[in-house]
């Protein structure tokens, strides 16, 4: 264990570097964060009545929770760093020394994370702050607890999610495509763009037999207060399914992978 | 000085960039493969972004004074100018910091011409004409559902304002690539780019306030598709706009030539 301590300590040390990176990023994400805020704005001040069960205060509070979310589960540059360990052969010296890959990249993960979280935190917050008026607050300590652990396993999920697609760089050359598309599929199907429940009833029935929505959807409804009582812990339970899945998936794949690779020069 | 005197210079940077464009084209065959697939990555975000406001109009008339097609039709030419702008100038832009960080820049300033013309066009992204040709094709099946009759001038208009547009796209994304000489880690570039272009395919009649203000008179990415679709669908409130997008062109383009310059005057190559 001490081990792995110590290498979340050198991955906050070494992302801390990027921290001006950091909050750029999260400064220049509050603009597209903004206009879709605003167009929501438009589109109810020409209506009566919400949208698909959403007040104009409960959807505005569903983007800045996702952003929330995305800020502690978003993977920033794991992906390609793992890819590139493959290609260029630095998983080699994992193979001999007494460290598992998997549990050294999520010790990364975790301190890149908690610094991004860290500095993401004051630019949010102020523009949380500004729209105090349409931030909705959980119900209930409940609420907030089932937030807090299912954040965590949907942390945990995005982590194999991307883990499992850099580990096709013992088979492809350029991951880099493929994890493009596989973001893509996110953005629609976890809830980036919209509240899952405002797609056609169909769509969002079939998307919840695949796990994105438990990316982000998911906990943020529970934050709302949309799902509760049998729901939520029957939820959980999927989600944590979805986890051990996914665990079990990066697993498999990992040790494929090494049998296949190669490491070339010294 | 005769005629053939003054056109000299522009036959000569002709001359460069054919052969930039050859050499663009040997360099993509040979990934022939992640060429395509990359075509893929850029036909899921445009089909991502029409699901945005297929799902929005799904539970609206209208934002505004907009209708479904009018955004689809708008989306598409967002699309279009910033796959046109991914085609001729984004590798390069991008490049800019790389060549910083490593000197190469030190032997594109030893070359005899111009500068800026070679980091900004060194190479062609092949891939953005194709994703182009798909904006366009969504732009005409949008206009046929709005049963639009565009005259001829009304298109010639189009493209000439999409060609404007595409110096505010160039402009701005230059400006952000010149920050490169002052942070040498510069990989948040070009999510900067994509997050803030990422308004330019909204209507801009959802907007309003300082936050319209902003990026409509500092940093125009609000006019950049509407101002084009609005001269398309007869929804201009007045001549003035169009001459707002031109002045805010070349007021994007005159302040990124004078940071280029600005920044030139500050580098100190990487190593000896």
């Amino acid at each position: 264990m001490e081990k792995y301590r110590h290498i979340i300590g050198i991955g906050i040390q070494n992302t801390l570097v990027y921290r001006v990176n950091f909050f750029a990023r999260a400064l220049f994400g509050l603009i597209p964060l903004t206009a879709t805020i605003l167009l929501w704005q438009t589109i109810y001040r020409d209506r009566v009545g919400d949208v698909a069960g959403y007040t104009l205060r409960q959807m505005i509070s569903y983007y800045l929770i996702v952003t929330i979310v995305d800020a502690f589960t978003a993977v920033a540059e794991d992906d390609w760093q793992i890819a590139a360990d493959i290609r260029e052969g630095n998983i080699s010296q994992f193979l001999i020394k007494p460290i598992d890959y998997l549990a050294y990249r999520f010790c990364l993960y975790t301190a890149g994370r908690l610094i991004y979280t860290a500095v993401a935190l004051v630019p949010i917050s102020i523009f949380i702050f500004c729209l105090r008026d349409y931030f909705v607050l959980p119900k209930d300590a409940t609420a907030l607890a089932a937030f807090a652990l299912s954040v965590a396993m949907a942390g945990l999920l995005q982590f194999l999610i991307s883990y499992t697609m850099a580990l096709l760089s013992f088979w492809v050359l350029e991951v880099a495509t493929f994890i493009f598309i596989l973001f893509a599929f996110e953005y629609l199907a976890a809830g980036h763009l919209f509240p899952l429940d405002i797609l056609p009833p169909a769509v969002m029935q079939a998307l919840h037999y695949t796990p994105f929505p438990y990316l982000l959807y998911f906990p943020v409804s529970i934050y709302l207060g949309q799902i509760t009582g049998a729901a939520l812990w029957q939820g959980l339970a999927v989600q944590a399914g979805w986890v051990l899945a996914g665990y079990a998936l990066a697993r498999f794949i990992w040790n494929r992978g090494v049998k296949k690779y190669a490491a070339f020069g010294g | 000085m005769n005629d053939a005197d003054i056109l000299a210079p522009f036959i000569r940077y002709l001359g460069l960039y054919a052969a930039l464009w050859k050499n663009s084209v040997a360099r993509e065959m040979g990934f022939k493969s992640n060429f395509l697939l990359w075509i893929v990555v850029e036909l899921l975000w445009f089909g991502l972004q029409l699901t945005f406001m297929t799902v929005i109009y799904s539970h609206t008339e209208r934002i505004g004074t907009w209708t479904k097609w009018e955004v689809v039709l708008l989306v598409g030419a967002a699309h279009f100018i910033q796959q046109i702008f991914t085609a001729l100038f984004l590798v390069n832009c991008t490049q800019l910091s790389e060549h910083i960080r490593t000197g190469k820049l030190d032997f594109m300033l030893l070359l005899p011409i111009n500068t800026r013309f070679l980091v900004s066009l060194r190479q062609v992204d092949l891939g953005g004409f194709i994703n182009a040709a798909s904006a366009v094709g969504v732009m005409i099946y949008a206009a046929r559902e709005l049963h639009l009759t565009p005259s001829a001038a009304q298109v010639a208009g189009f493209v000439a304002l999409c060609a404007v547009s595409l110096l505010i796209h160039y402009s701005l994304m230059f400006l952000l690539a010149a920050f490169s000489f002052w942070t040498v880690k510069a990989q948040g570039i070009v999510w900067g780019y994509y997050s803030l272009f990422n308004i330019a395919r909204m209507p801009d009649a959802a907007f309003h306030g300082p936050f319209k203000a902003v990026f409509t008179f500092v940093v125009p990415i609000i006019l950049v598709a509407n101002v084009p679709v609005k001269l398309l669908t007869n929804k201009l409130e007045s001549p003035w706009e169009i001459a707002l997008l031109l002045t805010m062109a070349l007021a994007c383009f005159a302040a990124s030539e004078l940071f280029w310059r600005q920044s030139l005057r500050r580098y100190t190559s990487a190593s000896s």
